[in-house]
């Protein structure tokens, strides 16, 4: 239970997706003006997170890696070239899948997350998190709590970020930083402040 | 090369900056640029992978159908990033490891994919290649200039050549740490864009408020 909870906070403060490895910045920079969308966002990344990290766990132990396909008799194959393909594919089925069922079950909250589940599909930070699960060679249960973990930690800094704008749309700044520019330097702010987590250990 | 073309060439390059304009495939621009050989193979491999997508969807791009394009244009670029992925595990195997997850994360990166959707489903091949030439051009500017100074001031050499020489060596020159370090890559992009933008002030984005002076006898 221990190494979870060392494993959640390592992914979700300490090796933040976001700060320290750069993950989903595309839409960590163009969504983050104001807080509910970033909240939407955020939400529907923990939930893409949680479902697709463990889900390519599975597909990498029991179809992708060497010697993978030995409970269907193939002992000697190894498709983890076809890693790259698949996990996209993956990712990009789950998300219409979810989209699908909170069109379904769920309106209220299919209205609340809107255009942001499809962009997800893009988002490095859920490719990233898939890719780094199979480098660091996760369990199953691991991947559970990595895929939520850096979620919520992505979660965390977008709702931070535009926290942040939200207030900075008053102040002065010089032309050439304006926007994209002082969001940048804020990040890296934010990045040095996450920094300080790196002691964090259980 | 006629006028229209080396506009579509050039214009990504500075004027369109793809990662200082149009805020595209910054994930990766920022996190391999701590040294100047994985940020040139990186660059490479983007570029690669842009215009042998671009091209490839021009190619078929009146035998999509448009409802699941975005699939299309997802397994395609994935077989090229595999493709390069493979090739470097097996010429460069160490700079393969240095890029670790971020050769993978090309298939995601918003440039790829914002140029095939935005340019090469529409155009024919010979300006699909060019526009995919240019905004891996872009890119790769902006990729190496980050990385040059990342490396020159963290750690006083390029490409591993030592240029200023470190205290510890017995030179003269004090690495400064942070330069390694996952802020200072937000840092300096930050401030090539207000560098950038000071050069082409068409550029500046409008403030969302304005900031009005009031003199004093209006306030209250």
């Amino acid at each position: 239970m221990a190494d979870y909870l060392s494993l959640f906070v390592k992914s979700a403060l300490v090796e933040n997706l976001a700060l320290s490895f750069f993950l989903g910045m595309c839409t960590f920079l163009a969504v983050s003006k104001k807080i509910e969308t970033a909240i939407g966002l955020g939400a529907a990344v923990v939930v893409v997170q949680g479902i697709t990290v463990p889900l390519n766990s599975l597909i990498v132990t029991y179809l992708l890696g060497e010697g993978a396909l030995a409970w269907a008799g193939l002992q000697n194959v190894d498709l983890s070239f076809l890693g790259l393909v698949t996990y996209i594919a993956v990712i990009a089925a789950m998300v219409q899948i979810l989209e699908m069922t909170l069109d379904k079950y769920f309106p209220a909250l299919y209205n609340a997350l809107g255009i942001f589940l499809p962009l997800i599909t893009v988002n490095c930070a859920i490719l990233g998190a898939t890719l780094f699960m199979v480098e660091r060679s996760y369990t199953f249960g691991e991947s559970v709590v990595y895929g939520v973990g850096s979620g919520f930690g992505w979660a965390l800094a977008i709702i931070a970020l535009a926290g942040i704008r939200e207030k900075l749309k008053y102040s002065d700044v010089p032309d050439g930083l304006q926007g994209l520019g002082i969001t940048f330097i804020i990040t890296g702010l934010m990045s040095l402040a996450f920094m300080g987590f790196s002691g964090i250990e259980f | 090369m006629e006028l229209e073309h080396k506009k579509i060439l050039l214009e990504p390059v500075v004027d369109n900056n793809p990662i200082t304009l149009q805020i595209l495939g910054i994930c990766s621009a920022l996190a391999v640029t701590t040294q100047l050989a994985p940020s040139l193979v990186m660059s490479l491999a983007l570029t690669v992978v842009l215009v042998s997508s671009s091209v490839t969807i021009s190619v078929i791009r009146h035998h999509i159908p448009s409802n699941i394009r975005i699939i299309v244009y997802m397994t395609i670029i994935a077989s090229f990033v595999i493709v390069v992925d493979q090739f470097l595990q097996a010429f460069a195997y160490d700079l393969a490891q240095q890029l670790s997850v971020f050769i993978g994360l090309i298939i995601t990166n918003c440039i790829v994919l914002g140029r095939a959707e935005a340019f090469a489903n529409k155009n024919p091949v010979w300006p699909s290649f060019l526009d995919a030439l240019g905004h891996g051009m872009g890119y790769s500017v902006i990729l190496i200039s980050v990385a040059s100074l990342r490396e020159l001031f963290g750690n006083g050499s390029l490409f591993g050549y030592k240029i200023f020489i470190p205290i510890t060596e017995g030179g003269w020159y004090e690495p400064n740490g942070l330069m390694l370090l996952a802020p200072s890559a937000f840092f300096i992009i930050g401030l090539l864009i207000w560098a950038i933008r000071s050069w082409k002030p068409a550029q500046v984005e409008k403030p969302e408020h304005q900031i009005r002076v009031v003199h004093r006898t209006e306030a209250r």
